[in-house]
């Protein structure tokens, strides 16, 4: 199977002291949606920004599609989707949308058809005019969603994309990435629900800067004799300690 | 570096100021108000005030790009869209060059709304004439685009960015020969004030109230200006890290 992510021995230590990740070593294939799991300050953003490459790290190696993460040519390849808001409140969502197909280096003449497509996906045409911050949270947050979108990436890291989303706009999004993922899009998605960790192909689980599980939902269940991922969470947790 | 990238950044910046009208109103008509405030200030003596209002016309501009170029930038530097644009395929420069662009643009606007408040309503005579007058006002704007995009990058917080203000700006404001002719200060101010920006920038606006034709000492002092700006923009696009 082919590897869009391969990370070996990786630690991270922020601000000189505080072990962020301890250790980690994963092989994520290609065109799946991949969860990273774990409750909250588990290490998820930081692994995700080693990958995206926006990172400095204190020892191991991070390679994305077999290419050092960071460098410059897997910008055109990788979209990130950061946890804040990470869009310009003080334009309408059409700017945002142009401005960021500017940046991804997209062709201006496909711009207005990539912003129609982009806002289509996310359910939000309607508010193509409106300024971002007249938009609720929920709109915003699909807002910053559309701009990953843009140019087809190969690679899509999405921090917590359906935090604070009605069940069924997200019901609706991880039907997007489903279909994302077939048509060869590989998607790690980070969420510290495990409502959502079923809906992965594949689920690296986090706790504390450590990897305690990879792989997919119906092996992690299988193999902890757990009817849920929080109760496999829990009982791998435990077994650790 | 990409022009395309670059303008597109310009036409952001400007959109965004042109969704906050307030901002936009501020920066405009501030200066004029206050050079007019002065006008009647000096009433009774009316030479101070044509003495001291080129030279205001080249500070506002800087004093005000700087302040707001400070902040705007450090707001994006914070809010997470500078971290995402650092993952994509754009260059540091286009960030911020795109950025200096954006605000000279605002400062030509501003000085000559100043510009032609203080020269046709106000009656200031500027031997110079009216155009050199503008390109030393908007030269200023630039230098303080400039020094406001790269002193951003040491402040954590808007409170922060503010603060630089009396800690960068005001000691240049001080020894730059506004207040006090620069030789009858102490020695080391006059060191201190050889080496500052703004210094060059009111000299430029003393010599183009004064002298009607334009010398080559004009010229070096708007080049040490420009010479300035170019490399606290450069300085500015080494302060913006992909990696933390």
């Amino acid at each position: 199977m082919e590897t869009a992510v391969k990370i070996k021995h990786l630690s991270v230590t922020l601000g000189g002291h505080f072990k962020a990740l301890t250790d980690i070593n994963l092989e994520l294939p290609v065109g799946k949606t991949i969860g990273f799991i774990g409750p909250s300050g588990a290490g998820k953003t930081t692994l995700i920004r080693g990958i995206v490459g926006s990172l400095g790290i204190s020892s191991g190696e991070i390679r994305v599609f077999d290419i050092p993460a960071g460098s410059a040519v897997l910008r055109q390849e990788v979209s990130y989707m950061t946890q804040e808001l990470s869009v310009y409140p003080d334009l309408t969502v059409t700017e945002n949308i142009k401005y960021f197909i500017t940046m991804a280096g997209q062709p201006s003449k496909k711009s207005g058809e990539i912003v129609k497509n982009v806002l289509e996906l996310v359910d939000m045409s309607d508010k193509a005019g409106s300024l971002v911050s007249d938009l609720s949270g929920g709109q915003k947050q699909r807002v910053s969603l559309a701009v990953a979108l843009i140019g087809a990436p190969k690679l899509m890291v999405l921090d917590e994309p359906t935090v604070g989303l009605d069940p069924v706009l997200r019901e609706k999004l991880w039907g997007l990435f489903a279909r994302l993922a077939d048509q060869g899009t590989t998607l790690i998605i980070s969420s510290h629900s495990m409502d959502e960790a079923g809906r992965c192909d594949d689920l690296v689980l986090i706790r504390d800067g450590r990897l305690i599980a990879h792989s997919s939902p119906d092996a992690l269940l299988r193999s902890t004799g757990t009817k849920t991922v929080e109760e496999s969470f829990l009982k791998l947790v435990g077994d650790r300690e | 570096m990409s022009p395309r990238k670059t303008l597109a950044t310009s036409k952001r910046v400007l959109s965004q100021l042109r969704h906050d009208r307030r901002t936009l109103a501020l920066i405009f008509i501030v200066p004029p108000v206050l050079l007019t405030i002065l006008k009647y200030v000096f009433q009774g003596e009316p030479g101070v005030f044509d003495g001291i209002a080129p030279m205001l016309l080249g500070i506002f501009p800087m004093i005000m790009m700087f302040l707001i170029t400070s902040i705007v930038t450090l707001r994006e530097r914070s809010s997470g869209t500078l971290h995402r644009l650092m993952t994509m395929p754009m260059s540091k420069s286009d960030f911020i060059f795109g950025y200096a662009i954006a605000f000279c643009l605002l400062g030509i606007v501003q000085a000559l709304l100043s510009g032609g408040v203080m020269l046709g309503l106000l009656r200031v005579t500027v031997l110079g004439g009216t155009i050199p007058t503008m390109i030393v006002a908007v030269l200023a704007a630039f230098l303080g685009t400039a020094l406001g995009l790269f002193t951003s990058a040491f402040a954590r917080s808007e409170f922060q960015a503010v603060q630089f203000l009396p800690a960068f700006i005001f000691p240049q404001l001080l020894v730059c020969g506004l207040f006090v002719a620069r030789a009858e200060m102490a020695r080391p101010l006059q060191w201190f004030a050889d080496i500052m920006p703004l210094t060059y920038s009111v000299d430029a606006m003393k010599r183009v109230t004064i002298d009607p034709s334009w010398t080559s000492t004009l010229t070096r002092d708007l080049t040490v200006v420009i010479g300035f700006a170019i490399v606290a923009l450069i300085l500015g696009s080494a302060t913006i890290r992909r990696q933390e």
